[in-house]
């Protein structure tokens, strides 16, 4: 695959990558419907949250492997400069505080949705007499 | 004395007026390969924020439909086969990307009938994986009846048991996370006459796990004792809540959240037109490897290299896609 390495070990280089992505991907299903239940008897450990996001990390993991192999190998970034790489892969780092700030946005999208639907069924006077002050604009409040 | 430094001066404006670069390659790359980097960089920028959408609108909702019930089918009339074909799917990309790395080896080694064979094999997988797309997207559109704007496929928020023909509690539970499709009625006055005979030696009002599949009515909505079917025809099926504060309480079927349409064919769809333009540049630069334009530029078939980079990129963002739509 690299310059350094003769012909015939780049293109077995090749064969190895297709047959470790192919596994990798093969365990990945297996992981997620070992997660929802489907195989293994996932079912009775469907119930907790801490078995769903371990599935999840673990999800995470493996897809984040995966393109580390196809960037360093496929791509051949491991075999170019290291500015080259420093300088496309370190922009993507910003993408860490957009997955942090969006989804704990997200999250308080999620909490204004389930006081409005309560309010909602509780009528609003009855509402204001149960004590419960949760502010809609900041997504503060105590009940 | 002067004379020298006249000499000298002019060197200087002569090398400042060059604005070629010279042969000083900046990351010891060329130029096409840094640029086109740097494309990949934005682009995975773009993608990046679509995904980043999808999971915030996807923590903002109290349910999500669960993709392992909404992507179980299978060409051939198969169901019940959770995510397998998204599997083949993500198959045949890892291989064309395996084929694509092969055609740039051979034009290391300045091989043109090599190039050609394994670039080839990439189109060809590039095709193989938008016919796939093509069939999803079908069944979901055309079965399934999932619009950019209604999404069928809802899911519950409590534990329950739906309701018989009499409006009464029955045998059938479900818990609180379940995924249910809407299936869609329908009306007699838009039936063909073939349709209707087929209806009528099967016998109506059959019962079984798919008897609400073939509902076919004279007018919607309409309300029954165990189900209602709304203006556009979808039948939900009534349940009565058995936990939380809402337990006993008479309930029916929703649609699922809206934006799971929107975000689906969005992003698939954005992924797939990558693809596409992926196929149509590999032919171009196919044609041009197969007619010698890369022989003559002797630079170890650059163009493929360049090329190559976008491919396996396309095949990078469906790692990703295929994390975030299917397996999590």
């Amino acid at each position: 695959m690299a310059d350094h390495v003769s012909y015939e070990d780049s293109v077995k280089g090749v064969y190895k990558g297709l047959i470790l992505l192919a596994i990798v991907t093969l365990v990945e299903v297996g992981f997620s419907l070992f997660g929802k239940g489907h195989i293994l008897g996932g079912e009775a450990l469907s119930d907790y949250t801490w078995f769903i996001y371990l599935i999840g990390i673990i999800l995470i993991g493996l897809s984040l492997y995966k393109a580390y192999f196809i960037v360093y190998e496929f791509m051949h970034m491991g075999y170019e400069v290291k500015g080259l790489a420093a300088s496309v892969l370190l922009p993507l780092v910003l993408l860490v505080w957009a997955l942090v700030a969006f989804f704990q946005e997200g999250n308080a999208w999620k909490q204004n949705r389930e006081t409005v639907q309560e309010r909602n069924e509780m009528g609003a006077e009855k509402y204001e007499q149960s004590g419960q002050t949760y502010d809609l604009s900041t997504g503060t409040g105590e009940e | 004395m002067p004379a020298e430094d006249i000499l000298v001066e002019e060197e200087q404006v002569e090398k400042f007026n060059d604005w070629s670069g010279g042969d000083d390659k900046p990351f010891r790359v060329s130029y096409g390969k840094l640029m086109m980097w740097y494309f990949l960089l934005s682009d995975a920028f773009t993608f990046a924020g679509f995904l980043i959408a999808y999971g915030t609108l996807r923590f903002s909702s109290a349910s999500w439909p669960v993709p392992d019930v909404v992507f179980s089918t299978f060409p051939g009339g198969l169901h019940d086969l959770p995510l397998i074909f998204v599997t083949v799917m993500s198959f045949i990309l890892i291989v064309s990307s395996a084929t694509m790395v092969r055609a740039v080896q051979e034009g290391h080694r300045e091989n043109k009938r090599g190039v050609v064979f394994w670039m080839l094999l990439t189109v060809i997988g590039g095709a193989g994986f938008l016919g796939c797309q093509a069939w999803e997207w079908n069944n979901l559109i055309n079965k399934e009846n999932m619009t950019v704007s209604r999404n069928p496929f809802g899911s519950h928020v409590a534990n329950g048991v739906y309701l018989d023909e009499n409006g009464q509690p029955g045998g059938e539970t479900f818990e609180a996370g379940d995924t249910y499709l809407l299936h869609r009625a329908d009306l007699r006055s838009e039936m063909t006459e073939m349709e209707l005979m087929a209806l009528e030696s099967h016998g109506e009002g059959h019962e079984g796990d798919h008897a609400e599949e073939h509902l076919v009515l004279d007018a919607f909505p309409a309300d029954f004792p165990d189900k209602y079917v709304d203006e556009d025809g979808f039948i939900m099926r009534k349940f009565q809540v058995t936990d939380g504060a809402q337990a006993g309480t008479t309930a029916r079927q929703e649609y699922g959240p809206k934006a799971f349409g929107a975000l689906f064919f969005g992003i698939t769809g954005f992924h797939g037109f990558h693809v596409f333009s992926g196929v149509v540049f590999l032919l171009i630069i196919l044609i041009n490897a197969g007619s010698g334009v890369y022989e003559r530029r002797e630079n170890g078939y650059e163009m493929v290299e360049k090329i190559g980079l976008y491919w396996h990129f396309v095949d990078l963002v469906w790692v990703f896609v295929f994390l975030v739509f299917y397996l999590l």
